[in-house]
């Protein structure tokens, strides 16, 4: 009896707070815009058999074949793959480093380089991200420190194009990534580097043989916790990037809130999702081998 | 002035704690009231008023859709109130509760009677026309001293878009008011509701896409004020209120708006009451005070559009019943086109349309 509330408790927790958006969502995608309140057809209506069956009928699956039909999606669907690979790809070339350096840091002084990471979530994420729209424009900080090096003779246009939102996404997602692989990297038994040299192996190649793998854990999880939420990113595309910048999220919101057609944000959303869970489900295999291991 | 309206919002929200339970929320359209108005408001009712702000019609559309959006008063352009009104999203005003409704002028009443028949669910705001605002020096030394300041040339004309190109243009976010205007320059209905017909619309705004700098609805007045644009296409009193911001600063920034010649948009901003309004009381309350010709004048004069309150045009101040950008002269009124709401399914074109010219996909 104990074992079956042990279990049914996460299971519950699931149930409420994905399977049931989950199933609302895909009834959306499934039904058909309308000048209501709210803006589709046909609404849920249990009342008897006969209404639901009535109900069920009128579903369709035409908001899916509307997004086959129009390259827009698969393209925003790509390049948001893109942008996600490529600024985890970017987290990580920054993230390591930080991670390491913190690692080989005196050991009175690791709580306060952990909580330097950590301090910028103090301020709101939306705040960060605007404060980078003034450091990036046109007559922003940045400009203004290059001319004034005479590094560059004309302001460089930084702002509403993609590298913009790549500098945003790697600046806002770099904790995500450093706080894993300091993990790993903290557990990390010296003496093996030491074993290593000692047999005849240089400092590079020790590293690249011992301290990478064995912070091959934290790696995996910090790239899954950047590439995960990048890939859906809406805020950051929006307020740093361009209208050239595609991303699925801003499509997302466009057909929520230009467009007034949740259907077919509805089926965008369920695709995305569907997007994700190989990911996700990486994630935890990894997450379960490592318990495993350790355990 | 967003940022002192978003201010605003907060102090006057804060205010609303302290004071007593009766509050009004007013969801209005950004850059468009004076604020000291909504002190006086408080004052002379002891009602709290929450004022938030938007830029786009659309955005407004789907909170009304979605229900519970918590406003007791918002403000929907004609069209837009139109296709609600057939959704459910408002409830009828209660005449007995609006005293200054006699203050309103037949004229725009009879015109906005084409969206809300007898006017029985809204009441005018303001309303304007769609036009471009230039900065004309700027232009001039682009395109020369001959450069065709009212005309939909100028900016829907790639060859003259490639040389303003440099001092940056922006156009309005708002697709339900480009895609007419691309079809009357092209001849076409602006209202015509036949996708083949506002599929002709894309090639053109394709065209001269690579020069437009940014597509929003609200920032072309600061940007046109600091002299960092040039052209936006946008709405008469924004422009109008860009031109009065680059003289206060004197910054020898001369901004000029002009309606089309070749016919402009006329739209209509109507104030409404949500069917699921937590204070339809207090709503009233604010509509009367909006109707007053005082408030109204006031409003006006700061803002830079024309109302539909005829008792103001008394109180108006000669740059704002004078200026024909503001109160077209009956013979600009002839050229000016209203559009209808369109039906779903071809509202998703135009959206669709909409977002493929503006992310080049």
């Amino acid at each position: 009896m104990r074992r079956i509330s042990l279990i049914l408790v996460p299971y519950l927790w699931l149930l409420a707070l994905f399977l049931v958006p989950f199933l609302i969502v895909l009834k959306i995608s499934l039904s058909d815009t309308a000048l209501a309140i709210p803006p589709y057809t046909p609404t849920l209506d249990l009342s008897g058999w006969e209404t639901f069956r009535a109900f069920v009928g009128a579903l369709d699956m035409e908001n899916f074949v509307w997004l086959t039909e129009d390259d827009l999606y698969w393209k925003a669907y790509l390049s948001s793959l893109k942008i996600a690979l490529i600024s985890t790809f970017f987290t990580l070339l920054i993230g390591f480093p930080i991670a390491y350096g913190m690692a080989q840091a005196r050991e009175d002084w690791r709580p306060t380089l952990l909580m330097l990471v950590i301090l910028p979530f103090w301020t709101s994420f939306l705040i960060r991200v605007y404060s980078w729209m003034g450091i990036l424009s046109q007559e922003g900080y940045l400009n203004q420190l290059l001319l004034s090096f005479g590094l560059i003779d004309e302001p460089l246009i930084i702002l509403n194009t993609p590298v913009a939102v790549y500098i945003g996404i790697v600046y806002t997602y770099l904790p995500f990534m450093v706080l894993p692989v300091y993990s790993a990297l903290e557990k990390l038994d010296g003496s093996l580097l030491e074993a290593a040299e000692d047999l005849g192996c240089s400092r590079t190649s020790a590293f690249w043989l011992v301290t990478v793998p064995l912070s091959k854990s934290g790696i995996i999880a910090g790239s899954f916790l950047v590439f995960i939420p990048t890939l859906g990113e809406f805020v950051i595309p929006s307020l740093l990037g361009g209208s050239r910048t595609l991303m699925i999220g801003k499509v997302l919101w466009e057909e929520f809130f230009n467009n007034r057609d949740w259907p077919v944000a509805s089926a965008v959303a369920i695709i995305l999702l569907l997007i994700l869970v190989i990911p996700i489900i990486l994630f935890q295999r990894n997450e379960q081998k490592q318990r495993e291991a350790e355990g | 002035m967003n940022k002192t309206l978003l201010t605003l919002s907060a102090s006057v929200a804060l205010s609303a704690f302290a004071a007593s339970a009766e509050e009004v929320r007013v969801y209005n359209w950004s850059d468009y009231i004076d604020e000291d108005l909504l002190y006086k408001f408080e004052e002379e009712t002891g009602i709290d008023l929450i004022y938030d702000v938007f830029d786009s019609n659309e955005v407004l559309e789907t909170k009304m859709l979605a229900g519970g959006s918590g406003y007791d008063v918002v403000v929907p352009s004609g069209t837009f109130l139109q296709r609600q009104i057939q959704a459910g999203a408002f409830q009828k005003l209660d005449g007995t509760k609006l005293s200054n409704a006699g203050n309103m002028w037949d004229v725009i009443a009879d015109r906005t009677a084409q969206y809300d028949p007898d006017n029985a669910y809204s009441i005018n705001y303001m309303w304007g026309t769609t036009g471009i605002g230039v900065n004309v020096a700027k232009v001039q030394e682009a395109l020369g001293a001959d450069a065709p300041l009212d005309s939909m040339e100028l900016v829907l004309n790639p060859a003259n878009m490639e040389k303003l190109a440099d001092c940056g243009v922006h156009f309005l976010d708002a697709p339900s008011e480009m895609i007419p205007m691309t079809l009357q320059y092209l001849g076409e209905n602006p209202d015509s509701h036949d996708p083949d017909v506002i599929a002709k619309a894309g090639p053109v705004l394709e065209a001269v896409r690579p020069y437009i700098q940014k597509f929003h609805s609200s920032e072309y007045i600061n940007a046109l004020a600091n002299g960092d644009i040039c052209v936006a296409v946008g709405w008469s009193g924004d422009i109008l209120q860009a031109r009065d911001r680059a003289a206060e600063a004197e910054n020898g920034v001369e901004i000029a708006y002009n309606a089309f010649a070749q016919g402009s948009l006329m739209w209509f901003d109507q104030m409404a009451i949500p069917v699921d309004a937590p204070n339809p009381d207090a709503a009233h309350t604010f509509l009367n005070f909006i109707m007053d010709e005082h408030n109204m004048a006031a409003a006006s004069n700061y803002v830079y559009y024309a109302n539909g309150n005829e008792a103001s045009q008394a109180h108006l101040e000669e740059d704002v019943i004078g200026d024909p950008a503001i109160y077209p002269t009956p013979e600009t009124l002839e050229n000016l086109y209203t559009t209808t709401p369109y039906p779903t399914k071809v509202q998703r074109r135009v959206t669709r349309l909409w977002t493929k010219i503006k992310s080049g996909t």
